[in-house]
């Protein structure tokens, strides 16, 4: 192709001419994420399907199995409730920090404080609820003597589904905050004046423009949060150290298990599952954010 | 914009409920961490354990150099790259992304299930210390880190910097180290200090591959040392927050003096 272009006289450098050469480069970085990202993915993927060495289905069949079903069902319970949960509330505190003035210290404070804590898991969430709100805890005590009965220390509610939505709340509502920010920002000033000219009240624009807008950019967010709870591990792990009530307490308990041979494939099947559920939640996501782009930009 | 006192009264009692929900759990940690419960009297003998304590010491020294060696190895993959794509490959632009974007969908859980033969692998060659976690937590923060980098990448003109540089003969070393670097470090340090904070905090990894990180050793010990664990676990947090803190105020610092320059 290209007989009549004259002939290439300058070695490198150029940046028009296609040349293997740069491209060897990027080696290092793509052999690391080929070695730690996409072997560890490929191999749970093929575990879930081989067994000895012959593929197989009867690790798949697994997860049908009872128990499996049950810690799945949590799991979407734990995640659908702490999306819904966590979105509305962050919807609401995005329009309040917003509602004042936007240079304002209350703003950047509030969106770098939420910066650190929607990545605040683990050890140190998992602690802070335990003594706020477990037995001996700074709430269960300051309620106890104020209302001279113990209100919810006793019970261990804590260390099972209910505590789990209610910590899970606790970066989920921060996370709302720093992807919803961006999409109530694009509401434009210019629509909420053509309104009020019109004639429109406060409840009208928003009835009529702001929610309908913002709809979209809060469904996409709250699927954004619930695969982040569906992945969630470590909290549930500090939290909840008997017992396995969620999928990823369930791979935890097929992978550190000694007393059954097997688990290794069954820890591949639960693993497959949830990389699947997000992959999926995952990708709708993105389809969907891209079409809220269009009147946000 | 003007607004009605009722919706300010409703603003002002909401925002305190707020923050009254997120401050109130880490309240709960100092109260907890410094108070004697049989006296109710204050100390701070268990925030002494976190030194004083052997293998506790050891797990904090432990987390900190791997958040350390984490950020550098980050740094020598990432950067480079990036500053080359954008220079030399921009087709592969799309690609790079990908893959530093790809661990936000699959879960660290599912990669730890994956990763067994891959760091009896690593062990193999490093033996067997907890700071072989420095390998696959530099996949675990590419996201983050990608997008700092990529940030500060977007707001400079590589392109006609380089070719500046080039055609003065600088030597393609040059044009990173002392051309490039310099002006993206805002987005380097904000990389670098995401990284230090997710290590860390980091469980999953370090739980299910048995090494003695900070946070594994807190909640080991949270059953007979509760009060040293929570003082643990609250220092690391607020060690973060300042990280965070002193961040915010470099690159604003940065921002300002390019604002007066231009």
């Amino acid at each position: 192709m290209a007989v009549d272009q004259p002939a290439v006289t300058t070695k490198a450098g150029t940046g028009r001419r296609f040349s293997v050469g740069p491209s060897l480069a990027l080696l290092p970085f793509l052999a690391y994420v080929a070695v730690f990202l996409l072997v560890p993915t490929v191999t749970v993927v093929l575990g879930g399907f081989f067994e000895d060495g012959r593929f197989s289905l009867s690790n798949l069949r697994t997860l049908g199995s009872a128990t499996v079903l049950h810690a799945t069902w949590n799991s979407i319970v734990l995640s659908a409730s702490t999306a819904l949960i966590g979105a509305t509330l962050g919807a609401l505190l995005t329009y309040l920090i917003l509602a004042g003035n936007p240079h304002g210290l209350l703003r950047r404070a509030t969106v770098s404080v939420c910066g650190v804590l929607a990545q605040f898991g683990g050890v140190t969430l998992a602690f802070a609820w335990m003594v706020t709100v477990g037995p001996n805890g700074l709430l269960t005590v300051l309620l106890s003597d104020a209302l001279g009965k113990d209100t919810f220390g006793g019970s261990g509610w804590l260390y099972d589904m209910p505590g789990l939505i209610l910590v899970y709340t606790y970066f989920q509502i921060p996370l709302m905050v720093i992807v919803f920010v961006p999409a109530v920002e694009g509401l434009r000033p210019q629509w909420r004046e053509a309104a009020t000219n019109l004639g429109a009240s406060t409840w009208r624009y928003w009835r009529e423009v702001g929610v309908p807008v913002l709809t979209p950019p809060f469904l996409a967010s709250a699927l954004l949060l619930f695969a982040n709870a569906f992945a969630a591990y470590a909290t549930a792990a500090v939290l909840v150290s008997q017992g396995q009530p969620i999928l990823p307490l369930m791979i935890r308990a097929a992978l550190t298990s000694e007393v059954v041979l097997g688990q290794q494939n069954l820890a591949f099947a639960l693993a497959l599952e949830m990389v699947v559920v997000v992959t999926v939640v995952m990708l709708v996501y993105n389809w969907y954010l891209k079409r809220t782009a269009r009147w946000l930009q | 914009m003007k607004r009605s006192l009722s919706f300010q009264a409703f603003r002002a009692v909401m925002l305190v409920l707020f923050a009254a929900f997120f401050a109130l759990p880490l309240v709960a940690m100092l109260d907890f961490s410094t108070k004697v419960p049989a006296t109710g009297e204050r100390t701070w003998a268990d925030w002494g354990l976190l030194v004083r304590d052997e293998a506790l010491r050891q797990s904090i020294v432990t987390s900190l150099i791997l958040a350390v060696l984490t950020a550098v190895v980050m740094v020598i993959l990432l950067v480079p790259t990036m500053i080359w794509v954008r220079l030399r490959v921009p087709g592969a632009s799309r690609l790079i992304e990908f893959l530093c974007l790809l661990p936000l969908a699959i879960p660290a859980l599912v990669i730890v299930v994956g990763i067994k033969n891959v760091m009896a692998w690593v062990s193999y060659f490093v033996g067997d210390t907890p700071l072989a976690l420095t390998l696959p937590y530099v996949i675990l923060v590419l996201p983050f880190a990608y997008r700092s980098i990529d940030a500060a990448l977007a707001a400079i003109d590589v392109r006609t910097l380089s070719e500046a540089a080039r055609s003065l003969g600088a030597s393609w070393l040059t044009v990173f180290a002392r051309i490039v670097l310099p002006n993206i470090m805002t987005g380097v340090l904000s990389a670098a200090t995401i990284t230090v904070a997710l290590v860390l905090g980091e469980f999953t990894f370090a739980s299910l591959l048995n090494y003695l990180t900070m946070p594994v050793q807190l909640a080991a010990i949270y059953k007979v040392e509760a009060r040293a664990a929570v003082a643990g676990a609250l220092a690391s947090i607020l060690l973060v927050a300042l990280l965070l803190l002193v961040l915010s105020y470099i690159s604003r610092d940065r921002r300002t003096k390019k604002g007066s320059a231009a």
